[in-house]
C-alpha cells in the first residue's frame, strides 16, 4: 500500500524557564547588557517533548495513538499538522490534510449558526462549494434547526459543541488527524459522533486518532501507536498495544491486600481477615480487571477461637455504594464446619466478572450463625477495563447499561448457535460433568445446579469448583 | 520555494476572504450606526483639523478649500493608521487558529488589509460626494485625465500597509509591547505627512526628507490627480514607491522567517 504518512527521526524540543514572547525592552536591554558585561547563565531548560520517533502510515489505515498525558501525542499531531516545526527530522504527509485538534475552531459569538459553519469549515480547510454541497448535512447532524439564524452567544455549550463536530464529520480530505475530540454531548449524540468517525475511516482515508477512551480505539482502529516520555514505545495489534498501556497503570497497583492494618472494621473480631489476593482465573497474578474475566480471590484469616459454621462473603459496590453483589459461602452451602483457632485461608473463583467498565469497591466480610464475625466495607477500589467479551472486535461499553450477560443468539430455524457465539464467552472452570457452564440456564427463574437451588432473581454467577456438601441453609446475620 | 509558498496562499485565498468577511460582519452586527462608522473617523478629524488648522493656524492649503485638501488625505491616512494597528495585532487576536489549525500565517495580515477596504471604499465615496460638492459651487476646478493614476496610488497605499502590517504582526508575536509602540508611533507619522497641512508650508530643503516617508509621496500623489493644477512629482513618487518595496520585502522576510515558529512561541 502506498505510504501516506512518514515520520522520520523526529524530535522537538522546548525551552522553560523564561517566557516565550519577551518584552522590546528586555530584548533591547539584553543587547546592552551583552555589550557591556558577561551574559548571566540562561536559567533555562531544554525539555524533550518528543525523541527520535519514527512512524509510518500507509494509505487508508486508521491509526490510534495513545499515551499518558504529557506523553507526547498530541506535540507530534501539531508536527504532523505542520501547525509547529520539528527541532529535528523531517515528516512527510501525501495528500490533503485536515487537523481536528479542537471543537469549533474560529466560532465567534457574534456570528449566527450558519455564518460560523462557513467560518469554520474555512478555517479546516473546505472550500466553499464544498461547505455548500455538505451543508444541509451538517444542520442535520447538528440537530440544530431553527436555531441557524442565531448568534451563537445564545447556543448552549451542547448546541456549539455539536455545530463544531458536525462541521469537521464532513471534512473530506485525504489525511485526518482527530485528537481527543470526540463523544461531545449526549449519549445519542455519542453514538452518532462514533458512527461519523467510523464513517471518516471507512472512506479510505487515513486516519490518527488520538484517545483516551480504549474501547473507542479498540473499535475504530486496526494498529495502535504508543507513545510514552516523548518516545514510541510500541505500534502494533491494538489490543496487545492497549493490553501493555493498561499494564503500565496496574503494576502500581497492590494486588495483594493487607487486610490487617484496616482500623474501619466491624464485628466480634472473633475472626480476623488479614489479606486478600486477587488472581487470575489461573492463579497467576492479576494484573489488569476486564469485563468478564474470571478472577479467583484468597482470603487469608486469623481464628481467635474455634468457630463453627464459618461462612466468608465478598461484595461489589459502585462507587456510590450501591450494592451490586454479594458473594458468598453461605448461597453454595459452603461454610467451614469447624474452623479451629489459628491461621487458615479461603478462596473463591468467580467465572466471569460481569461488570460493566468502571469504578467498583470491594468489601469483604467474616461471619456465623447470626452473628458479623469481621466486616471491612471498604476493602480497596479496582478499575474494571473494557474488553473485547464476545471476541468480535466490538467491545463492552458502560452506555450498554449496568451490567452484561453471556449470550448468544440464534434464529428459529437453524437452532444452532451461529458463529459470533462460538467465540461469544470464555469459559474458565468447568462443571462437575466436565462442561462448560451454561450460564444462561443458571440464571433461568428456579432452576437447580448442582444440587443447590439457584436464586430466581440470580444476578450472580455462582462459583464453580469447590465441592459442595448439600447442606441445608443456614440463616445469615 | 517563493513560487511554493504563493501557490499554497492562492489555495487559501478563500481563508483569507472568510477572516476579512468575519472582521467587517462582527464589526457591523451590533454597530447602531452601520455604515456611517466609516465616514465618522475621517470626518471628525476633518472638521476638527479644518477648525485648529484652516481657521485658527490659518495655514494655507495650496488654493483648494481646506476640507476638501484635509480629507483627501484623512480617508489615506484613515486606511493606513487603522488597518496597521489592526494587522499589528491580526496574528495575537488570533493565536487560537494558530495553534489548533494550519494555514499560511500570512491569510491573517491579508485579511486584515483586506477587510479594511470596505471602510475604505465608503471614505472614498463620502470623498467623491464632498469633491462634487465643491465642483459645483466652483470653488473647486474639476478633475482631469489624472485621474487615471488614482488606482496606482491606491495600490501603492495598500502595498506600504501590508508591509509595515507584516513587520508588525511578525515582531508582535515576540515582543508584546509593540502594540504600546505602534499608537506613538502612528501618531508622529501622521505630523510628519503632508495631511493636514501642504508640503509647501515646509521649507525647501526639508523637502527630501520627507520624501523618505512613503506616505509624502501617496498623499502627494493622491492630490495631484484629484486637483488639477497640481503638478505630479515623479521624483517624489518614484522614491516613495522604492521605500514602499524595500519595507515591503522586509516585512515579508521577516515575516517568513519567524512564522515558523509562531505556534511555539504565541
Amino acid at each position: 500500500m502506498p505510504r501516506s504518512i512518514l515520520v522520520d527521526n523526529v524530535s522537538k524540543s522546548y525551552r522553560l524557564g523564561n517566557a516565550q514572547h519577551g518584552m522590546l525592552r528586555d530584548a533591547l536591554m539584553g543587547v546592552f547588557g551583552r555589550l557591556f558585561r558577561r551574559r548571566k547563565e540562561s536559567s533555562e531548560r531544554l525539555i524533550w517533548a518528543l525523541k527520535d520517533v519514527c512512524l509510518e502510515v500507509e494509505r487508508g489505515e486508521v491509526v490510534g495513538l495513545i499515551g499518558r498525558n504529557g506523553a507526547g501525542k498530541s506535540t507530534l499531531l501539531k508536527i504532523l499538522s505542520r501547525i509547529t516545526e520539528p527541532t529535528s527530522g523531517r515528516v512527510d504527509v501525501t495528500g490533503r490534510v485536515a487537523s481536528l485538534l479542537e471543537v469549533g475552531t474560529g466560532f465567534h459569538d457574534e456570528l449566527t449558526g450558519r455564518e460560523n459553519i462557513y467560518l469554520n469549515g474555512s478555517i479546516l480547510g473546505m472550500k466553499k462549494r464544498e461547505i455548500d454541497a455538505a451543508m444541509d448535512q451538517i444542520i442535520a447532524f447538528a440537530e440544530i434547526d431553527g436555531f441557524l439564524d442565531t448568534p451563537i452567544k445564545r447556543y448552549s455549550s451542547g448546541m456549539r459543541m455539536r455545530l463544531g463536530f458536525s462541521v469537521a464529520a464532513h471534512l473530506r480530505t485525504d489525511v485526518l488527524f482527530v485528537d481527543e475530540v470526540l463523544a461531545v454531548g449526549d449519549i445519542a449524540f455519542q453514538k452518532k459522533c462514533l458512527g461519523a468517525m467510523r464513517e471518516l475511516g471507512d472512506g479510505g482515508r487515513t486516519v490518527v486518532f488520538v484517545s483516551h477512551n480504549m474501547a473507542t480505539v479498540e473499535r475504530l482502529c486496526k494498529r495502535t501507536i504508543l507513545i510514552g516520555d516523548g518516545r514510541v514505545k510500541q505500534v502494533g495489534d491494538t489490543r496487545a498495544v492497549i493490553e501493555s498501556y493498561l499494564n503500565s497503570f496496574g503494576a502500581t497497583r497492590k494486588q495483594t491486600l493487607d487486610l490487617g492494618a484496616i482500623q474501619d472494621r466491624q464485628g466480634t473480631g472473633a475472626v480476623r481477615l488479614h489479606k486478600m489476593e486477587l488472581l487470575n482465573a489461573d492463579g497467576s497474578e492479576l494484573q489488569v480487571f476486564h469485563s468478564g474475566d474470571g478472577l479467583r480471590v484468597r482470603l487469608y484469616y486469623e481464628c481467635m477461637k474455634d468457630v463453627s459454621k464459618l461462612h466468608f462473603g465478598i461484595r461489589i459496590y459502585t462507587t456510590l455504594g450501591v450494592l451490586l453483589t454479594d458473594i458468598h459461602t453461605w448461597s453454595t452451602g459452603q461454610a467451614i464446619p469447624l474452623a479451629s483457632k489459628g491461621q487458615g485461608s479461603i478462596e473463591v473463583e468467580i467465572d466471569y466478572l460481569n461488570l460493566m467498565p468502571g469504578t467498583y469497591v470491594l468489601g469483604v466480610w467474616a461471619g456465623s450463625n447470626h452473628e458479623w464475625l469481621d466486616v471491612l466495607e471498604n476493602v480497596t477500589r479496582i478499575e474494571v477495563e473494557p474488553s473485547d467479551f464476545y471476541g468480535t472486535g466490538r467491545g463492552i461499553e458502560s452506555r450498554f447499561g449496568l451490567m452484561f450477560l453471556p449470550f448468544r443468539w440464534s434464529t428459529a430455524d437453524d437452532g444452532e448457535t451461529n458463529a459470533a457465539s462460538e467465540t461469544g464467552h470464555r469459559a474458565n472452570s468447568l462443571d462437575a460433568n466436565g462442561q462448560a457452564p451454561d450460564p444462561l440456564s443458571v440464571c433461568q427463574a428456579g432452576g437447580t445446579v448442582n444440587g443447590v437451588r439457584t436464586n430466581q432473581q440470580a444476578t450472580t454467577v455462582e462459583s464453580g469448583g469447590l465441592a459442595r456438601d448439600g447442606t441445608t441453609a443456614e440463616s445469615l446475620p | 520555494m517563493h513560487t511554493k509558498w504563493l501557490s499554497e496562499l492562492w489555495r487559501f485565498r478563500e481563508l483569507v476572504y472568510f477572516l476579512a468577511w468575519r472582521d467587517v460582519k462582527v464589526r457591523y452586527k451590533q454597530a447602531v450606526l452601520g455604515v456611517a462608522w466609516a465616514i465618522l473617523q475621517p470626518l471628525v478629524g476633518m472638521i476638527v483639523f479644518t477648525f485648529i488648522f484652516g481657521r485658527l493656524a490659518g495655514i494655507s492649503s495650496d488654493g483648494i478649500a481646506y476640507p476638501l485638501f484635509s480629507f483627501s488625505a484623512l480617508v489615506l491616512w484613515g486606511y493606513f493608521s487603522g488597518v496597521v494597528g489592526q494587522t499589528g495585532q491580526s496574528l495575537v487576536a488570533n493565536s487560537n487558529l494558530i495553534t489548533k489549525v494550519y494555514f499560511p500565517r500570512v491569510a491573517l495580515p491579508a485579511s486584515t488589509v483586506l477587510a479594511g477596504l470596505l471602510d475604505f471604499s465608503i471614505g472614498l465615496g463620502f470623498l467623491v460626494v464632498l469633491m462634487t460638492y465643491y465642483v459645483v459651487r466652483e470653488e473647486q476646478a474639476a478633475p482631469n485625465w489624472t485621474l487615471v493614476w488614482v488606482p496606482f496610488f491606491l495600490a501603492h497605499l495598500i502595498l506600504l500597509t501590508l508591509g509595515v502590517g507584516l513587520l508588525l504582526a511578525a515582531l508582535n508575536v515576540r515582543y508584546r509591547d509593540i502594540k504600546h509602540v505602534v499608537p506613538l508611533l502612528l501618531q508622529m507619522w501622521l505630523f510628519l505627512t503632508p495631511v493636514v497641512y501642504p508640503m509647501s508650508a515646509i521649507p525647501e530643503r526639508f523637502h527630501p526628507l520627507m520624501a523618505l516617508n512613503p506616505l509624502t509621496g501617496i498623499v502627494e500623489g493622491f492630490r495631484a490627480c484629484l486637483f488639477s493644477g497640481r503638478q505630479l512629482d515623479p521624483a517624489l513618487t518614484a522614491i516613495s514607491l522604492a521605500v514602499t518595496v524595500i519595507v515591503f520585502v522586509v516585512g515579508l522576510l521577516y515575516f517568513r522567517r519567524t512564522e515558523r515558529a509562531f505556534a511555539d512561541i504565541i
